[in-house]
């Protein structure tokens, strides 16, 4: 009975060949009776993102890796998303549920486009494209299947003339701030966005806001702050802006770095002791 | 069938070995709720502050909210789940107002709230649920709720990141454990306390969980639900209201109820 059905070994060539567990793919079990598998960890990943409002509306910064496990596998990675035509995603976390998402809004847009081209009603808001991704991870999240990435969501709402910055994460959690940042960002960027947005609009986020120009010179800090410190990073970025404009995606980018310092490092430089 | 069903996953060694890391679907987001029921009021309050771990997520996240013009609902634990089910009860308290042509009294949304969360028996909702409001004989009445359904009407109830900060002080003020009334006075009763009391209690747990517990802080939201035709000048006219308190009353949900209930908010330390 158990013969019949026992699952096979998995093939030892594999353990061989990734004896560190270096490699973020599962083995698979080889029997066909195995139930359907779902995404159980991330493969290709995106590392933070960070994301502001400023005078004019709001700023989204990722950098352009796609790593898999620890190697930094594709160097040329747009992970800033505009959707229609005032609202941006900024995308950390698994970057095949990433295209997933962004292939099926991308198709709900359209979709609504080609109504209003016989029906006059307005096109999705910010917080409209924010509900839909909420309920879109919070459904998947339900079904034990997650698509494992965590999003930022800017964007200019043109009815109420107001900047929209939210996040929503592969739990389905939700939470808006006038400074968001995903992953370790949360714990190196956010401190530091969170500080000169504060400097300027008080801790009640009632005085000025910082200018576009401030706002982009932040965001320019913080990722370098971030390259310095998460491995998973690249010194090669792009900027959104979301205003009244429009949605605008910088080039890539990338920050003046010094490592002189780290000559002296032990385990940096040659080994002196 | 079943008879000749594979062995589960978890039987086969090969697979034991990379079963560290699984999804888990559950997050817990800090934060506490309090209410407590006076003889014709009853007081609901929750901080703003989400955390997950040693992060704020947020400064301000609701975690209450007005259901109809006489009950008030607050959720702690995972979030996304609270904000969830909440979701899910205003629809069918939205269904329930179409079909009967009246709001739901707090003693039916309290039985729904249990049948909605044992509904999930088996993939809970992580949400701890407190009700607040009137009920039909005019009384201030609080409902308490497990993850899963177990329910029961009381006085007064804290739940959340301090819970085991605020309850205890609760048992104490309000239903006056460990007190004894002086001799030859009326022995003590709970649930008839002056609302400028309540309000002070309610701040008070506040402001001291802020103290002590890093997941409670930024922010307070005190719903106060009231039965209709009692002053509100214990609360509107009141001249000793803290420093930056701002109170503003939330319109009529429904027709016809002249219960009235009003929004408190006031800053908590942020560190």
């Amino acid at each position: 009975m158990n013969q019949l059905h026992s699952f096979q070994a998995v093939p030892s060539t594999r353990n061989a060949f990734d004896a560190y567990s270096t490699l973020p793919e599962p083995p698979r079990p080889q029997s066909t009776h195995a139930p359907r598998a779902h995404t159980q960890q991330p493969i290709v990943t995106g590392t933070s993102v960070l994301g502001i409002k400023y005078e004019g509306g709001v700023m989204l910064a990722a950098d352009n890796l796609a790593s898999y496990g620890s190697l930094a596998r594709f160097k040329d990675i747009q992970r800033l998303h505009p959707l229609g035509d005032n609202t941006c995603l900024a995308v950390a976390g698994d970057m095949s549920d990433f295209q997933y998402m962004t292939k099926l809004l991308d198709a709900t847009l359209r979709a609504d486009r080609s109504v209003s081209l016989t029906d006059t009603h307005p096109p999705f808001s910010p917080q409209n494209i924010y509900t839909y991704l909420s309920n879109l991870y919070y459904a998947r999240r339900s079904k034990v299947n997650p698509l494992w990435n965590a999003i930022l969501v800017g964007g200019w709402d043109k009815e109420k003339k107001e900047s929209f910055l939210a996040y929503v994460d592969l739990l389905g959690t939700t939470y808006s701030a006038p400074t968001l940042a995903t992953g370790i960002g949360a714990h190196i960027a956010q401190p530091l966005l969170r500080e000169a947005y504060e400097a300027k609009a008080g801790v009640d986020g009632k005085g000025p806001l910082l200018t576009g120009q401030e706002a982009e010179e932040l965001l320019d800090t913080c990722m370098k702050v971030l390259f310095y410190r998460d491995a998973r990073s690249l010194n090669k970025y792009q900027i959104a802006t979301i205003s009244n404009d429009g949605v605008k995606i910088s080039d890539s980018k990338s920050s003046e770095t010094e490592w002189g310092f780290a000559e002296g490092l032990r385990g940096y430089g040659p080994q002196t002791q | 069938m079943a008879l000749f069903a594979p062995p589960p996953m978890y039987a086969d060694p090969t697979m034991a070995a990379d079963k560290q890391h699984a999804f888990n679907p559950y997050s817990e987001n800090g934060g506490s709720i309090l209410a407590i029921a006076g003889a014709d009021f009853t007081v609901i309050a929750g901080d703003t502050r989400q955390s997950e771990g040693y992060s704020i997520q947020t400064r301000y996240a609701r975690k209450v909210w007005q259901l109809t013009d006489r009950c008030v609902i607050a959720t702690n634990g995972f979030a996304a789940d609270g904000n969830n089910f909440v979701k899910r009860i205003k629809q069918r308290l939205e269904w329930y107002e179409h079909a009967h042509q009246k709001q739901m009294s707090i003693k039916a949304i309290a039985r729904l709230t249990q049948t909605m969360l044992y509904g999930n028996r088996f993939f809970p909702y992580f949400a701890y649920v407190i009700l607040g409001g009137i009920d039909e004989d005019g009384t201030g009445a609080v409902y308490s709720f497990d993850p899963i359904g177990s329910y029961e009407r009381e006085a007064c109830r804290a739940a959340g990141a301090a819970q085991s900060l605020i309850q205890p002080f609760l048992d104490n003020q309000i239903y006056f454990r460990n007190q004894t009334p002086a001799p030859g006075a009326e022995p003590f009763v709970p649930g008839r306390l002056p609302l400028s009391t309540v309000l002070g209690l309610v701040i008070d747990s506040f402001t001291s969980a802020t103290e002590r517990e890093i997941a409670v802080g930024d922010g307070l939201e005190l719903y106060v639900v009231m039965k209709k035709g009692r002053t509100t000048d214990d609360l509107v006219g009141s001249d000793n209201l803290i420093k930056n308190m701002q109170v503003q009353e939330l319109g009529a949900l429904g027709e016809g109820g002249s219960e009235r209930t009003f929004l408190v908010s006031l800053p908590l330390k942020r560190d």
